[in-house]
């Protein structure tokens, strides 16, 4: 099946893969109305889909190290750019983007511009001449660029330091949902997540991450669009929300100002015993908020994470896999494309959402009715349970304000079928869809380090000489101590899912994005530049983290620090990446410019024809 | 100038043509939030819908347009690739 003419029969393979979805969904609504409880359906949606997932993987499974590394570079366009989108929508993409909409408004949005813009840059500045290069990894580029040991272990100690925060969150996710959908600890989840991630990576390397997230990417847009569609005719928001919900944040626009913005205090939060990480609406949900403050906060949101994703490397290898320059550079538009599906869908569901709870003549408004009456209702005594919704009386008066309303993020996603009245088989598939979104990130991000490991640290630095067989071995026990590893601190529940994931683009917006555009676009960088350009921008930029970041500010520096410019911990790739590239470019002008060598490869690079740099490693 | 020069000269320029474009949709469009959303596109007030859905497309349209005038760039000067997709 995975051989011979694999590639040209892609379609019809993905084609009859989404039917059975399509199939199984109608099964389980079947199922569901011949009275199969809603736990047992939420099971089998995840059983099913994670046992085709490790199906895929077991069926790519490969001994040659080109098929590992970057899938025998033969993966087209389209499909690279599905695979990609799974990629890069996580676990906190699917689940809590629309809650961040729906409490943060516009200001949150900033997300959205951030998360899509990246990709222009990607796709101008270098995925094409990466691909031209012919590395396996990210640092493989900048360690041949630059020449040299020291500045490919520079790269990897900085991929290693992003991917790593962002892994963890991924497993947390997957640990999340399996624990959900399954009815399990949330410890157990996280190592039925880890295995599952395993599974369809470790036999197959790239090639089977590849195959598993175009199949991970059919299901979580499915999971996210069907919802969202369903619920918006449901409510009245037309069947067509992207061009149809005008009227409705218009309507949210009075609404907010009928009931009013109320901000609580900290200390009425903790008198009430709110939950931790549960919020309420306190910002506008389409209005800017006014100040030049807040525009500089807005963009420059937007520009961490832009430039964040064009440093990210488990994104960049993803464009490794094509089997030309110009398929690189298609393949990153239909990236952003299958992105696009997702990212505009997200507002959408966050105003249908929030319409449905906040207007009192809808059956499903909450607000403004009495507390008494809300708490009676099954869903709201069901999220009650398990601390995902709480309700504080703050003024006393029985009557259920905005302000008084708290929710996890998370909910939005997976409670908005439920209170909308969609069947449960909705949920399910949305279990399934963020189980998808979760792993296929996952999976990426621990190849994207052990890759790194295995392939820099061990091939080109430790063991020249090893063969393809220990190479191989070498790659697969380094996937399974990174996955695992992650699983033990995701276990801990050390972080809160987005906190990380902004800190992953910072960490690598910091060490990673000049190094890799200035190599391609100035052929004056040197091995010194950029060896003290990765160190300085990586080193400043956590420094400045631990000082702006309460949590580690009290304990090293002894109290809590005002942020620079309103830089805060979210934005810190702000102060690392502007002194990487200062330092980087002091250091090469002042020492010996490149050899012609360097500068003809630097000029290789940039031409699309011809043989790649690095040929079959 | 080589034909290697001339044709990175105009990727160059190819580059910064779409860097602009970008940063004009990721970047000088919020600059103007409160103004925009004064006005109203498809009945969302305009810098809500940028946001929400607006930019993002205009990056999706960018991303194949200058993928497109790049091939161009690149047959132009003889440093097509053929035969693959």
């Amino acid at each position: 099946m995975f051989k011979g003419d694999f590639v040209k029969n892609l379609p019809k393979i993905y084609g009859t893969y989404t039917g059975g979805f399509l199939v199984f969904i109608i099964l389980m609504a079947i199922a569901e109305q011949a009275g199969v409880s809603a736990k047992n359906i939420g099971v089998m949606f995840v059983a099913f889909t994670v046992c085709i997932y490790a199906l895929i993987g077991y069926l790519s499974r490969t001994i040659n190290v080109d098929a590992y590394y970057v899938a025998g570079r033969q993966v087209p366009t389209v499909f690279n750019g599905m695979a990609t989108a799974a990629d890069w929508m996580s676990g906190a993409s699917f689940v809590a983007l629309a809650g961040g909409v729906y409490f943060g408004g516009y200001t949150y949005m900033a997300f959205l511009v951030g998360w899509t813009g990246g990709y222009v840059l990607v796709a101008t500045l270098m995925a094409p001449y990466l691909r031209k290069f012919g590395c396996y990894t990210v640092p493989d580029f900048i360690g041949t660029r630059y020449g040299g040991n020291l500045v490919r272990a520079c790269s990897v100690f900085v991929l290693f330091i992003a991917s790593f925060t962002y892994v963890t969150a991924q497993i947390n996710a997957t640990g999340t949902i399996a624990s959900r959908a399954l009815g399990i600890p949330f410890e157990a989840g996280v190592w039925v997540g880890l295995i599952s991630i395993l599974i369809c990576s470790m036999l197959g390397g790239m090639r089977a991450v590849t195959w598993t997230q175009v199949a991970q990417y059919i299901v979580l847009i499915i999971a996210y669009l069907i919802p969202v569609f369903w619920i918006s005719s449901n409510v009245g928001g037309g069947i067509f929300p992207h061009l149809m919900l005008g009227d409705e944040v218009a309507r949210l626009g009075e609404l907010e100002q009928q009931f009013g913005l109320v901000k609580n205090s900290a200390a009425d939060m903790k008198a009430a015993g709110v939950p931790g990480g549960l919020k309420y609406i306190s910002g506008s949900h389409s209005g800017v908020p006014e100040g030049g403050m807040a525009v500089w906060k807005y963009l420059s949101l937007a520009i961490c994470m832009m430039v964040g994703t064009a440093s990210l490397p488990h994104i960049l290898m993803r464009y490794f896999t094509t089997p030309s320059v110009r398929a690189a550079r298609k393949s990153v538009a239909w990236s952003l494309f299958f992105i696009f599906l997702l990212y505009s869908s997200a507002p959408m569901l966050a105003t249908l959402s929030k319409l449905a709870l906040m207007d009192p003549n809808l059956p499903t408004g909450i607000i403004g009715k009495s507390i008494s009456e809300v708490q009676s209702i099954e869903w709201v005594q069901r999220w009650s349970e398990v601390k995902q919704v709480f309700i504080a009386d703050f003024n006393g008066d029985g009557i259920l304000q905005l302000n008084e309303w708290f929710m996890r993020g998370d909910v939005v996603v997976l409670a908005t079928p439920e209170v909308a009245g969609l069947p449960f088989v909705i949920s399910g598939l949305v279990f399934a869809g963020g189980m998808a979104a979760a792993m296929s990130t996952a999976d990426g991000l621990v190849l994207a380090i052990s890759n790194a490991l295995s392939h820099d640290i061990y091939y080109k630095i430790i063991d020249p000489k090893a063969d393809t067989a220990k190479r191989l071995l070498v790659a697969r026990v380094l996937l399974v101590i990174i996955g695992a590893a992650g699983a033990y601190i995701a276990s801990f529940r050390l972080t809160s899912i987005l906190g990380s994931v902004a800190w992953a683009f910072d960490f690598a917006m910091s060490g990673l994005f000049f190094p890799l555009v200035l190599g391609v676009w100035w052929k004056r960088a040197t091995r010194q530049g950029a060896i003290a350009g990765i160190m300085a921008g990586i080193i400043s930029g956590t420094l400045y983290l631990t000082w702006v970041f309460p949590k580690f500010s009290v304990p090293i520096w002894g109290g809590v620090n005002t942020p620079f410019l309103g830089i805060d911990h979210l934005r810190f790739g702000l102060i690392g990446a502007p002194i990487c590239l200062v330092v980087m470019v002091v250091v090469s002008l002042m020492t010996k410019e490149p050899s012609p060598s360097v500068q003809k490869m630097v000029d290789d690079t940039r031409i699309p024809t011809g043989k790649p740099i690095l040929g079959k490693q | 100038m080589s034909n290697k020069d001339a044709y990175w000269e105009k990727t160059k320029n190819h580059m910064f043509v779409t860097l602009a474009l970008w940063a004009f949709f990721s970047l000088v469009v919020f600059m103007f939030g409160s103004e925009l959303n004064t006005m109203s596109f498809l009945g969302y007030p305009l810098a809500y819908y940028m946001t929400a859905q607006g930019s993002l497309l205009a990056f999706v349209i960018i991303l194949f347009w200058t993928a497109n005038k790049q091939e161009k760039i690149d047959e132009e000067h003889g440093f097509s690739e053929r035969g693959d997709n």
